[in-house]
C-alpha cells in the first residue's frame, strides 16, 4: 500500500516536470488553448446539482481551443487539493471550478495561494477581502426561480396544500422552501407548503415515503430540494400528483406531471466567464446573480399549466429579470408568528441577511429543528 | 376529511405502507443471510450485491423492456458474486468476514461504474397489484399497491423456516453450520453445502436490490441502498437466525422507516431527527432487551467466525 502510494507520487511529480512547460508556455492568462479543470462532490450524472455543472462544463466543451478535465466524486476534504494539484500539474488546467461548498475554506484558498498565477472559480462560498485575488466565489439565487415554481403550483393546487421535500434546515434550502411558499400564496392566499426534511443530501428511500407520506396529507403539488430529485418526481407523478423540478429539467421523467421548475444555468454563466477572461476582464471575486444575470433559469411551462398561472408567473419574472422586484418583502412574518422582516423594510437579493435565514415564512407547514 | 386528508390517520396508514413498501429489500438480504450464516459463513458482501442487483435489474430492464428479466439478471449476479465470496473463502486461512468487507466495496464500485448511463433512461418497472381495491379512500388503496416480490419474500420466510427444521438439505446446511467436522464425517463436502449455500444468499440479495430499482423508490442511483445491506445483514443477527423473525425484523424496520417522514407530515416536527433514527433506535433497544451476559447468542450456529 505505502510503496504503490509512493511510487504514484513520483509519477505525478514526474508527469508534472514534463507538463509545466508546456502549460505555462501555452499562456495560463489567455483563454484560447487553456485546460480547465472541473470538480464535482457527487456522481456528475445525478439529475441534479452535479450535474447542473457538468451540463455547464460541456457547454465550454463546445467552444474551440479550449479542453474540459473532470473529475466526480471528489469528497469535501484535503482530497479536493489533490485533484486540484493534479489537475494542474499533470494536466496543465489554468482555470478551475471546484463545485461544492465545502471545497472552498480551507481547501481552495489554500490552492489559490499555492497557484497565484492560476484562477479558481468556486461556487457557493463567500469570498472575503482576505482571501487571495485569484480566488472568485459564485452563486445563483435561484430562489427567484423557485418563487415562479411557487406562483405556478399555487395556481396548480386543487386542495391548496403543497409539499416540500427538503434534505436539511440550512439557509439556502429554508430560502428556496420561502420563496416557494410566497410565490404560491401571491397565486393562491391560503396555499400552505408542509415541509419533510429527509436530514441528508441523498436518501431516496426517505425522499420516497416523504413524498407518499405528503400525498396521503393531500398534498397535490410537490417540490424538493435534495441533490436527486429524480425520486420525489417520478414518485410523486406515479401518486398523480404534479411537481416542480430543481437543479435540471426533469421533465422527460414525467411530462404530464410537470409544471415548471428551478434550474442552473451554468451553461450561460461558464462561457461568459470564459469570454471575460479572453477579453482581458476581471471576474469579480464575489459573483452572485438570478434570473437577471442568466445564472438560474426556469424549466419551460408544462401543458397543465393554466394561461392564468403563465400570465401570472411570465408577469412576475420579467419583474425579476428587470431587476425592480423584491421577494423578501415586509412585512413578513415566520410561521410562528414573529415578524421577521418587518414592515417597509426590503430585503433585495444581494442582502447578505437573507443567506443567514433561519426561519419558515408563515403559510409553511414545519419546523427548521 | 372533507378535503380528501386523514388527518392523524396517516401516521398508523403510512407506517403500514411503509412495512410493506420499504421492508422487501431487508426481508430478501436477510432470508439470503440467513441461509449463508446458518451454513456457518457471514457474507458481509451483500451491501454491494444489493446494489450489484439494483444495478443489473435496471439495465436490463432498461436494455429489453421486461422487468422480470431484470429481477432474474439480479438474481444471477448475486448468486455469481456469491460465488466469489464462497470461492475465495474455499482457500486455507481466508477470513470470510474480511472477503465479505472487499466484496461490498468491490460491488458498490462496479455497480456505480457499470451504471452511470443509467441515471438518466427511465427503465421499465414491476407492476403492482391492487389490493386495496376494497376500499374508496384513496391513501389505503395507495399503501395497498404490493409487488409480487413482497408476497414471495412473505412466502419464502415460513418454507425456509419449515426447510431448515425438516428437509434433508436443512439440515445439512445446519449441520455445516454447526460442526463441520460432523458434516465431514458424514461425507459431506462443507465447501461445496457453504458454496451454494452463500449463492443461494447471493441470489436472494440480488432480487432484493432489484425491487429497490424496479419498484420502491423504483430507479437507479447511487444513493439508493444508503446501507439497507448491511442493516439487513445485522437484522439476521438480530432476528437469531430463524427466518420467520427475519419477516417480522424486515417488517419493524420498514415501518420504523416511514415513522419520520410521516409524524413530520402530520405536525409533529420536533425532534425528527431522532425518529429518522427510527429504525436504529429499535435495533438497539431490542438488542439491549434481549441480551444477556448469562449465555450466549441463542440460535447462533457454532461455526461461524463470531461465535467460535
Amino acid at each position: 500500500m505505502e510503496f504503490g502510494r509512493i511510487s504514484r507520487r513520483h509519477l505525478l511529480q514526474g508527469g508534472a516536470a514534463l507538463t509545466l512547460g508546456t502549460a505555462f508556455g501555452a499562456g495560463a492568462a489567455r483563454a484560447a488553448g487553456t485546460t480547465i479543470g472541473f470538480v464535482y462532490v457527487g456522481s456528475r450524472d445525478d439529475y441534479g446539482y452535479n450535474q447542473a455543472h457538468a451540463q455547464g462544463a460541456a457547454a465550454l466543451k463546445k467552444l474551440p481551443g479550449l479542453k474540459v478535465i473532470e473529475e466526480e466524486k471528489v469528497p469535501e476534504t484535503d482530497a479536493v487539493e489533490k485533484t486540484i494539484e493534479s489537475m494542474i500539474n499533470l494536466d496543465g488546467a489554468s482555470l478551475l471550478f471546484p463545485t461544492s461548498f465545502g471545497y472552498y475554506n480551507p481547501h481552495v484558498i489554500k490552492m489559490a495561494k499555492k497557484f497565484p498565477k492560476l484562477r479558481f472559480e468556486h461556487c457557493g462560498g463567500l469570498w472575503s477581502d482576505k482571501d487571495p485575488t485569484n480566488a472568485g466565489s459564485y452563486f445563483g439565487y435561484i430562489d427567484e426561480a423557485q418563487y415562479i415554481s411557487g406562483i405556478v403550483a399555487g395556481y396548480s393546487t386543487k386542495s391548496g396544500k403543497l409539499g416540500f421535500v427538503a434534505a436539511k434546515p440550512i439557509p439556502q434550502v429554508l430560502r428556496n422552501i420561502n420563496a416557494f411558499t410566497l410565490g404560491a400564496r401571491l397565486a393562491n392566499p391560503k396555499a400552505t407548503t408542509q415541509v419533510i426534511f429527509t436530514g441528508d443530501w441523498s436518501m431516496p428511500v426517505k425522499e420516497a415515503e416523504a413524498t407518499n407520506s405528503l400525498i396521503d396529507q393531500g398534498v397535490d403539488v410537490l417540490t424538493c430540494h435534495v441533490d436527486g430529485p429524480k425520486t420525489m418526481v417520478e414518485n410523486a407523478a406515479r401518486r398523480g400528483a404534479m411537481v416542480c423540478g430543481y437543479h435540471v429539467n426533469q421533465s422527460p421523467l414525467a411530462p404530464k406531471a410537470y409544471l415548471t421548475g428551478a434550474e442552473w444555468n451554468w451553461e450561460a454563466l461558464y462561457p461568459k466567464f470564459v469570454k471575460m477572461i479572453a477579453a482581458g476582464e476581471t471576474i469579480p471575486n464575489f459573483y452572485r446573480g438570478g434570473l437577471k444575470e442568466e445564472i438560474v433559469k426556469c424549466s419551460p411551462y408544462g401543458e397543465a399549466v393554466s394561461a392564468e398561472a403563465r400570465k401570472h408567473a411570465d408577469d412576475i419574472k420579467a419583474k425579476l429579470v428587470a431587476g425592480n422586484y423584491t421577494i423578501f418583502k415586509g412585512p413578513i412574518t415566520d410561521n410562528k408568528g414573529n415578524a421577521v422582516i418587518t414592515s417597509g423594510t426590503d430585503r433585495g437579493q444581494t442582502d447578505p441577511e437573507l443567506e443567514k435565514m433561519n426561519y419558515l415564512v408563515e403559510g409553511v407547514l414545519g419546523a427548521t429543528s | 376529511m372533507a378535503d380528501g386528508s386523514l388527518g392523524l390517520w396517516t401516521v398508523p396508514l403510512a407506517v403500514l405502507g411503509g412495512a410493506i413498501r420499504v421492508s422487501t429489500p431487508f426481508l430478501f438480504v436477510s432470508l439470503g443471510e440467513c441461509i449463508t450464516e446458518r451454513s456457518g459463513r457471514i457474507n458481509l458482501g451483500l451491501e454491494g450485491t444489493l446494489v450489484m442487483g439494483a444495478m443489473s435489474a435496471y439495465g436490463i430492464s432498461y436494455l429489453s423492456g421486461s422487468p422480470w428479466l431484470g429481477v432474474l439478471a439480479a438474481g444471477i449476479t448475486g448468486a455469481m458474486l456469491g460465488a466469489l465470496h464462497a470461492g475465495i473463502c474455499s482457500l486455507p486461512r481466508v477470513n470470510d468476514i474480511a472477503v465479505g468487507i472487499a466484496l461490498m466495496l468491490f460491488g458498490t464500485g462496479l455497480a456505480f461504474y457499470l451504471g452511470k448511463p443509467l441515471i438518466e433512461p427511465t427503465a421499465a418497472r414491476l407492476p403492482a397489484i391492487d389490493f386495496g381495491w376494497w376500499s374508496d379512500v384513496p391513501q389505503v388503496r395507495a399503501a395497498l399497491r404490493i409487488n409480487v416480490l413482497f408476497l414471495i419474500g412473505i412466502a419464502l420466510a415460513p418454507i425456509l423456516y419449515w426447510a431448515f427444521k425438516t428437509t434433508r438439505w436443512g439440515l445439512l446446511i445446519r449441520t455445516a453450520g454447526e460442526s463441520s467436522d460432523a458434516a465431514r464425517a458424514m461425507g459431506y463436502s462443507v465447501l461445496a453445502i457453504r458454496l451454494r449455500a452463500t449463492m443461494v444468499g447471493g441470489f436472494l440479495s440480488g432480487i432484493g436490490g432489484s425491487f429497490l430499482s424496479l419498484f420502491y423508490p423504483g430507479s437507479w442511483n447511487e444513493g439508493l441502498s444508503s446501507g439497507q445491506g448491511i442493516t439487513a445483514v445485522a437484522l439476521v443477527i438480530f432476528a437469531r437466525w430463524d427466518p420467520m423473525l427475519c419477516l417480522w425484523a424486515s417488517l419493524a424496520f420498514g415501518g420504523a422507516a416511514a415513522l419520520g417522514p410521516a409524524l413530520q407530515s402530520v405536525g409533529v416536527t420536533s425532534g425528527y431527527h431522532l425518529f429518522n433514527a427510527a429504525p436504529y433506535i429499535l435495533t438497539l433497544a431490542i438488542m439491549i432487551i434481549t441480551c444477556s451476559p448469562k449465555r450466549t447468542l441463542t440460535g447462533a450456529p457454532a461455526e461461524l467466525s463470531i461465535t467460535r
